[in-house]
Order: C-alpha cells, then sequence, then structure tokens
C-alpha cells in the first residue's frame, strides 16, 4: 500500500507517493536523491544513517516516514547554511576527521544536536553521544579532536555576538 | 621534521576529497543511479558444505517484475581466484557448495524487494556433505576434500624454509623457549557494504563502477570470467567507504551484475546487506603458532622457528601470500641470525580468509612480541631495553635474504618510553601486588614492521606497478591520472601534493583522475601499503618530467639556465631577481607554444632484489615501517573486564608527506589493533556464523577506544617519495601483544590467544588461585608433518646493496627527492 506524505527534509517541502513500510533512509535516498545520507547496516546497529528530526538524532534506517510528516528532518546535504558550512564541517576538514567519508554524515549530525545541547561538552560526553555511530577508519580521535574544535569555535562566536 | 622549503610537504593540508566527505557529496558505488536500472540480488547456499543437485528457476522467473535469473550454468565455465595459482572459485556454484553464504544464482528485477521474493522463489536441490569446520576437522577428514588440489587432502598450502643452522643457533642459546599462540579471525567490517552497478551498453562494451580497491585486478579477472575482451571493460572504483583488505578480490555479486546487464540490457546494480558482507569476508585468518627461540643472557636471538597453521576458510584467495607472510616479515624487526619458518594453510567450510590490515603479520607479530615479553621476564631484563638491543641494522639483509634500508625503530622504542613514562610506570618483573585493589594498573610493550608494498606483482610481469600521466592546460591548473584507489587513505591527495610540491603549486590546482582503467595508467591497487610510495614515485617522474619542460621554456625567455629557476607560489624565476618570474600559466604556455601538448607519464616498479631461492617473492619492499607501542591499562579482577586507559605509538614513517593524514592511518591501526585484541571474533557454530550482524560482532565504539598518542619518527628513506614509508598497517601490529603484555603485567596471568575476553582473564586468574601456572591459549598443535624445508644460507647481517637502480628510473635523477 502507497501513501501519499508531505515531509520537511532541509527546511523543503517534499510530496511523495510511497509504500508504507518504505524506511526514511530509503525515501531520503531513492525517492528524494539525498545519498548524502549513507547505509551500513539497515538494522540500526552502526548509526551510519543517522538524520535529525526536529534536532533530535534518529536512525532513518529505523524511522518510517509515515510518522514523521510536520516533523523537521534535517539531513547532512542540510548541515551547511546558505552556502557556509557547519562549523563541525570545516573542523572535520580541517583535522582530517573523514578518512573514507562514510560514517562522516551520521557523525557529523549526531554531533551537531549534541552542540546544540551542550555548549561545552567534555570529550567524555562528545564520546557517549558518538557511541553509537561506529567508524573503523579514524580510532575515533581526529573526530573527538573535530567535535572539540567545533564547540570551541561556536562559544568563541557566541561570546562575540553576546551583548 | 621537515625542512622548511617545502610549500606542501610536511604540512597538514585537508584530503582533497574532505568537502565532498563533509557534505554528502562523494558518490560511492550504491549512491549512483543510471536510467532503467534494474536492481539484483544473489541466492546463497544454507549449507556449508552440499552437492547441487539441481537448480529450479522456472518459479523465479515467472514471479511479474523480474528481467533476468542466473546460475552457474548461464556463466563461461571457468574458474578464477585472485591469485594464479589458487583458481578455485565461481561467481555461481555450479556442483557444490563450500559454505554458508555461497552464491548460486542472481535475479534482475524491478526493484530490490521483488529480486529478494524471486530469489526465495528458487529451488535448490541440495545434497548435504559433512562440513570442516576447523584445521583438526579438515586434517583429519582426508576423506571430505572441499577441493580437489593443494598441498595435500584439505591443505592449500605448506611453505617450509630454513636459513642458516637453527639447530646450531639453539646449541649456543642461554635460554629456549617453546609457545604456542593463537590468534582467532577476524573481519575488516567497512562501514560502506559492497555496491555495483554494472552497464553493458549496447555496443558490447561493459562498465562496472565498484567498492573495489583494485580496479586493475578486477578489470583482468573479469574477462577471464565473462569472456569478453579485457579491451571492451572498464572498471571504475568510485568513492569507497573502507576497505582494509575486504575489497580485494573479484566478486560474485560484481561477476553478477556484469552478466544481468548484458541479458537485461538494462544498467544493474547489486548492494550487499551486511549479513552478506560477513560472508564475502576475506578477513584475518585464524592461525595457530608455535615459536622456538634461542636467546642469549644478555637478551639476543640465537635462530628461531615458526610454525604457522592458517585456517584459510574454503577458497584460496590471497591465502598462499597470506601463508608466507605468517612468516617471512618477522626477521625485518630484530636481529635474527639464523630462521626457520613452516606454515601451512588448511581448507575449511567457512567464508574465505585473506588479506586484513597486517596480512598475514599480526598474528606472528603477537606470537613473538608476547614470547619476548616471556623471555625478558626469564632472563630479568626491561623488555623495552631488550628489544632496543636487537633491533635490526640498518641497510642491512635479514636471514631470508629481504633488503632492509632504513631503520627507526630504536628511535622508535625511546619516544615510546619516554612519552608514556615507562620507567616510572613498569615496576618490574617481581612487583608486589599486595594491597593492591580488585582493579590492577598495567602496561605493557611490543614493536613491529611492516613492508611498504610488495615487491612483486600479483601475476609475474616485468611492467610498472604504478603509473601516471600528468598533464599541463594552459589555465595552470595539472590533471594526474593514476589507477590508484583512494579508499579512505588519501591516496588522491598524495596524487595531488607530490606535483604541487615539485611544480610550486598549489594542490587545488591539480585535478586528480584515479582509479579508472579506461581513463588511467594502471597501478595495482590499494594493498600491501604500497600506493604512497609506488604512485607517489610515478607522479614525481611525471611531474620532473614536465618541471623540465617548463623550465627549459621559461629559461629561454628569461635567458638564465634553467638549473637557476624555482617554482613556487604559482611563479617560475630566479630567486634573486623574482620580480621577473613567470606564472605558472604562461610557463605553461610558453612550453606548450615550443613543444606541443605538455602530457607526461611517469612510472615505478621496485628495486629487483628478492633473495635466490622458490619462495623469495614474497616478502621484499621497497622499505619497511617501523612501530613501538606501549599500552597502559586496567584490569577488573572480579570482572575480568579490561579498561584502556592510554596507547603511545611511535611509528617510523620515513616521512610524513601530510601528518594528518599519516597520524589518521596510525590511530586507525592502532583503534583496529584493539579491536583484534579484545573483541573482535569471526567465528561459527555448527557450519553458521555466530554473529553476522554489526551489533553481535563487537567492534570497539568510541567508548571502548582510549586516547591515542601519535609519534612520528622521520627517517628519509632514499626509496621512498620524498623518503616516505608506509603508515595504513604496520601501527597494527604491535597493538595486540603490548595488550596481552599489559594484562600480565597488570594481574600476572598469560592469556596466549586473542581475543582477550573477560572469560579468559577470569580463567587464568582462577589457575592463579588454584597454584597452576596462570597461562590461558591453546595446549597444543595439529599432527601435521611438513616437508623438509628448503635449506638455503642464511644473508643475515650482509649490507644492503647500495641503492639499486630502479626500472623506469631517469638516470642521474634521484627519484624519492624531487629536483
Amino acid at each position: 500500500m502507497k501513501v501519499r506524505l508531505s515531509l520537511t527534509v532541509n527546511d523543503e517541502v517534499h510530496d511523495v507517493l510511497v509504500p508504507v513500510e518504505k524506511t526514511l533512509l530509503e525515501v531520503l535516498r531513492e525517492d528524494l536523491g539525498l545519498t548524502g545520507t549513507k547505509h551500513g547496516c539497515e538494522l540500526g546497529e552502526c548509526g551510519t544513517c543517522t538524520v535529525l528530526v526536529d534536532g533530535e538524532p534518529v536512525l532513518s534506517c529505523l524511522a518510517l516516514p509515515v510518522e514523521l510528516e510536520g516533523r523537521r528532518i534535517t539531513t547532512v546535504e542540510g548541515l551547511a547554511r546558505d552556502g557556509v558550512l557547519h562549523p563541525l564541517q570545516v573542523a572535520f576538514v580541517e583535522l582530517g576527521a573523514a578518512q573514507c567519508g562514510y560514517c562522516t554524515p551520521g557523525m557529523l549530525l549526531t554531533a551537531a544536536a549534541l552542540l546544540d545541547r551542550v555548549v561545552h561538552p567534555s570529550r567524555q560526553q562528545i564520546r557517549e553521544a558518538l557511541a553509537g555511530n561506529l567508524c573503523r577508519c579514524t580510532g575515533y580521535t581526529k573526530i573527538l579532536d573535530a567535535v572539540e574544535l567545533a564547540a570551541r569555535r561556536r562559544r568563541a562566536a557566541g561570546a562575540e555576538c553576546a551583548p | 621534521m621537515s625542512p622548511p622549503d617545502f610549500s606542501v610537504i610536511g604540512r597538514p593540508l585537508p584530503r582533497v576529497d574532505a568537502w565532498a566527505k563533509v557534505t554528502g557529496d562523494a558518490r560511492y558505488a550504491d549512491d549512483l543511479v543510471l536510467p532503467r536500472m534494474a536492481y539484483a540480488k544473489l541466492l546463497r547456499s544454507p549449507h556449508a558444505h552440499a552437492r547441487i543437485r539441481g537448480i529450479d528457476t522456472a518459479r523465479a522467473r515467472a514471479l511479474p517484475g523480474v528481467y533476468a535469473v542466473i546460475t552457474g550454468s548461464d556463466l563461461p565455465p571457468v574458474k578464477f581466484g585472485i591469485l594464479p595459482v589458487s583458481q578455485d572459485e565461481e561467481a555461481l556454484c555450479r556442483d557444490k557448495v563450500r559454505m554458508v553464504g555461497d552464491p548460486v544464482a542472481a535475479v534482475a528485477a524491478v526493484d530490490e524487494a521483488t529480486a529478494e521474493r524471486a530469489c526465495e522463489l528458487i529451488e535448490v536441490d541440495y545434497e548435504p556433505l559433512p562440513a570442516l569446520m576447523s584445521i583438526e576437522q579438515s586434517l583429519a577428514h582426508p576423506e571430505v576434500r572441499i577441493h580437489e588440489y593443494g598441498d595435500g587432502p584439505n591443505v592449500h598450502k605448506v611453505v617450509a624454509l630454513q636459513f642458516g643452522d637453527v639447530e646450531a643457533g639453539f646449541a649456543r642459546a642461554d635460554l629456549v623457549r617453546e609457545d604456542v599462540f593463537f590468534y582467532e579471525g577476524s573481519t575488516h567490517l567497512p562501514l560502506e557494504q559492497h555496491a555495483a552497478l554494472a552497464h553493458w551498453g549496447p555496443d558490447g562494451k561493459l562498465t562496472l563502477w565498484t567498492s573495489t580497491q583494485t580496479p586493475h585486478y578486477v578489470h583482468r579477472l573479469l574477462a577471464k570470467i565473462l569472456d569478453v575482451p579485457a579491451a571492451h571493460i572498464r572498471v571504475i572504483a568510485p568513492a569507497v567507504g573502507g576497505g582494509f583488505g575486504g575489497k580485494l578480490d573479484p566478486f560474485a555479486h560484481e561477476i553478477a551484475a556484469c552478466k544481468l546487464s548484458q541479458l537485461t540490457g538494462r544498467p544493474v546494480k547489486i548492494a550487499l546487506t551486511r549479513e552478506e558482507v560477513f560472508y564475502v569476508h576475506r578477513g584475518r585468518h585464524p592461525v595457530l603458532m608455535w615459536i622456538k627461540t634461542g636467546f642469549t643472557r644478555q637478551g639476543d636471538i640465537t635462530a628461531c622457528h615458526l610454525r604457522t597453521w592458517l585456517d584459510g576458510g574454503a577458497y584460496g584467495s590471497y591465502g598462499v601470500a597470506t601463508t608466507f607472510y605468517s612468516g617471512v616479515i618477522n626477521p625485518v624487526t630484530y636481529k635474527i641470525p639464523v630462521y626457520r619458518f613452516e606454515g601451512a594453510r588448511v581448507f575449511t567450510n567457512k567464508p574465505p580468509c585473506g588479506p586484513k590490515r597486517g596480512h598475514g603479520t599480526p598474528q606472528p607479530r603477537f606470537a613473538l612480541e608476547c614470547q619476548l615479553d616471556k623471555a625478558a621476564e626469564q632472563l630479568g631484563l626491561d623488555p623495552t631495553e631488550m628489544r632496543r638491543r636487537i633491533a635490526v641494522e640498518p641497510f642491512t639483509k635479514t636471514a631470508n635474504h629481504l633488503t632492509v634500508t632504513t631503520v627507526g625503530l630504536v628511535e622508535c622504542i625511546d619516544r615510546v618510553v619516554e612519552a608514556s613514562g615507562w620507567r616510572r610506570k613498569w615496576r618490574g618483573w617481581r612487583r608486589d601486588r599486595t594491597g593492591e585493589g580488585p582493579r590492577r594498573r598495567g602496561i605493557g610493550f611490543a614493536c613491529s614492521a611492516y613492508l611498504t608494498g610488495a615487491g612483486t606483482a600479483i601475476y609475474w610481469n616485468q611492467m610498472p606497478h604504478s603509473g601516471v600521466v600528468l598533464r599541463a592546460d594552459r589555465s595552470g591548473g595539472v590533471t594526474i591520472q593514476c589507477g590508484a584507489t583512494d579508499i579512505g587513505q588519501g591516496s588522491d591527495s598524495i596524487l595531488a601534493y607530490l606535483p604541487a610540491e615539485i611544480l610550486g603549486i598549489d594542490p587545488k590546482d591539480v585535478h586528480v583522475q584515479a582509479a579508472d582503467t579506461s581513463l588511467a595508467p594502471v597501478d595495482l591497487g590499494s594493498y600491501s601499503s604500497r600506493v604512497t610510495l609506488m604512485c607517489g614515485m610515478a607522479a614525481i617522474q611525471a611531474a620532473e618530467r614536465l618541471k623540465a619542460v617548463l623550465a627549459k621554456a621559461v629559461a629561454q625567455k628569461l635567458e638564465v639556465g634553467p638549473g637557476a629557476l624555482v617554482f613556487r607560489d604559482r611563479k617560475v624565476g630566479v630567486p634573486g631577481d623574482w620580480e621577473r618570474a613567470v606564472s605558472f600559466s604562461e610557463a605553461v604556455e610558453l612550453a606548450e607554444s615550443t613543444y606541443g601538448v605538455l602530457a607526461f607519464a611517469g612510472s615505478y616498479a621496485p628495486p629487483r632484489r628478492a633473495g635466490r631461492y622458490k619462495g623469495a617473492g614474497v616478502g621484499p619492499s621497497p622499505c619497511y615501517s617501523y612501530t613501538a607501542c606501549v599500552v597502559e591499562l586496567s584490569v577488573d579482577e572480579e570482572t575480568g573486564e579490561v579498561e584502556l586507559h592510554d596507547v603511545w605509538v611511535a611509528h617510523d614513517v620515513g616521512r610524513a608527506l601530510n601528518p594528518l593524514l599519516v597520524e589518521g592511518q596510525v590511530e586507525g591501526s592502532v583503534y583496529m589493533g584493539i579491536g583484534e585484541a579484545l573483541m573482535e571474533a569471526q567465528v561459527f557454530r555448527k557450519g553458521l556464523h555466530k554473529t553476522p550482524s554489526m551489533l553481535d560482532y563487537k567492534s570497539p565504539t568510541t567508548l571502548e577506544t582510549p586516547e591515542i598518542h601519535t609519534l612520528l619518527v622521520e627517517t628519509d628513506d632514499p626509496e621512498g617519495p620524498f623518503g616516505a614509508k608506509e603508515a595504513g598497517q604496520g601501527p597494527l601490529l604491535p597493538v595486540v601483544p603490548a595488550i596481552a603484555n599489559a594484562i600480565y603485567d597488570a594481574v600476572g596471568v598469560r592469556v596466549d590467544e586473542v581475543p582477550i575476553g573477560p572469560e579468559k582473564i577470569l580463567r587464568g586468574l582462577d589457575l592463579r588461585r588454584r597454584g597452576q601456572p596462570a597461562r590461558v591459549g591453546p595446549e597444543r598443535v595439529p599432527a601435521f608433518r611438513f616437508r623438509e624445508p628448503l635449506v638455503v644460507e642464511s644473508a643475515f647481517g650482509q649490507p644492503a646493496e647500495a641503492v639499486v637502480a630502479r626500472p623506469f628510473a631517469d638516470p642521474g635523477v634521484a627519484g624519492g627527492r624531487g629536483a
């Protein structure tokens, strides 16, 4: 059975007609062409397909679009704003936190949700936030470093803006 | 460390593909879509060993939405394998399946779900055969044959080599130890599941986009398997989501996609599930090892004799090479004057093992380094000082005739000893444990060496191992084409950095076109830590050739000698007269006006200096990297749990072309070693994989991975591009034994097999409490008689030849240095 849905992804509204059992991961990749969201297991085990729903990390391989109408979905394609990369993206580039790059979108989105919640995360808090996102290339070291760097820069930018 | 006159080399620049990878713009095989594309699925065997009596595909063919169904009889009747000596695989099994997961049929359909339903409608009539699931079972049942070839019933390969008089070496030893170790198998677990997209065009030409580490070998083998001229096949590796050795063979899904594309007249995509990736495997061999080593009182090694038994799984894959690698690299690290090595690879009804990061060498490394620790204790030596004393000498030969160039091992040892506070933290062999709580802290140490690229290709030939074409255009941009495949290690970036350094331009000015068999000259593939050195040397040669022509043209205009010119900041000129320097793009225009199109090739093949004995082809490398590692951890005596605190690793990389990328390789290697030491295991029960999912197959998360402190040591090797050696595999090797040695330091338990789970530590603690030797590990070795070894004189300590001429090198040009 197919259902007609209206999904808000990266601030754009998309009307799709999809089988009711089709996962958010599949709809994003196959119906919306947002292939930046990767799949590593399709069983909710690796964190690779993480997207944000209303700012919270969600495993898109386990999420059903039929439940997500009216919710704000963010994929890696929506992290940069007005052509400016998110501080996390800049830090990942500068510190070499992406090697094969396959876990990177999920890592970025999980970390983005953390930084929105916690201004000054400790390394242990970052470790805990990213514990559900597997990476086989980096040993996590540069990823943790990059999240710390992005958090520092955001704080510095916030301090500049503060009255 | 790097001389200040480099503008690119030694700097922590971003990878050239970094922006694409942080924005979702990087395209992996499964991201590709073509019009009219069909989706394919494989039907795999549920039996570990069975004869196929018949396959009925009628119901699957009748399913609406199905475009084609194929079985083995639809493919040319040839067997294939990555190594010419092990041609034992079929894309779709015809007569027999040899493991759970062996493919028997493939379907192309309108979508994946339809293809999957069609697979379920295929009826295969199997006659189950006894499944041989261990080395012991396979050797004990010669009447059950997994394959009809090899060095004995169910024995794929036997190696037996001896270098010098080993018995005399043992006779003069003050201490001779014999130990038995076991190293469990593990899998690569790349985050990207293998995927392929095949398009067999109406012109009869085939294009395959596939997640592979070696487009060239896939290209060659597809021609054979599909019986199509290689000239009509193009293989492209798009962005690859991790490999670690798991994407180095030609695979059934690639072949099926090609054939289905031909039959349906449509592009066909196939993407493996995570469970299928566990069956594809080609991962770490489980290896049982017996090692006997003689020592003097001072800790010098007098002789070493190593025996390895490898559980190869159902097919050959790279296994012949693995068998050699399980013995031939150990003498590269320490002074081992005489050496004997025997290895046997045995077929079992499990997914085939192959090359995983470190290919065949982490297992004997674990055995040797743990044994050295035990010997150091018996001799009352500090284990770091003992290793320091026996470190191999630079520019010498090993017992087994391998040529060693630069050796940074002593510096690596000194650096980790210093950084970790070893002298303060290591409390000697007879430390008093009374008064310590249930959480015991321990510190452990180990070293290693690894090759920087295999000295010989997989198929015998005299051609370059890596080639590039470099073309300058009037925009001031440079395009470099090379078959090298970036699997995350950063080879595309290396291909941009080196020409940029030599030509004085920005890496962003270099366009990299890689991993495409039609577009680029051959590079053999991303394995054996060969890519930076080999494609790097080829890139340097091409860039120097281009630079020479540009210099001639600019020299004429400026009326100076070409030798006076400097290429820097996108300009070419004389340092004392920089105002007259011409822009790089003008230099290109000047040269192109005189010489025509500016396209230059670069070729690299390793120096030919293998020993002169049968079997000498595995082990030689242009140069070897060295690593030393200290691990600090705690063991909970009540639960047996291990918590890692810190890992210090010093790695002799020759020169860090980009320290960020090198650190990333080191950190990733350390992480993977941690997984193998403590948790990762590809194991089976009743013929079935016990953990074919990412949840059940345990791998380290951010919470289990400790702080990794990377120290880079530069030795400026004459064989490497700007002196660089490998970094992607070697740093894994010492981590595993360093963890085992640290666990012993913490709780006095020797666990001589990995992974070291809590249950093994608790068993050891229980033995200790009962007053028995606190050692957990294999008790015996298989009943297997090795044939008499080939006896060769030891070349130990002989001086290395002065840098030998490399094939294709330009006379008078110091190839590794740039100008």
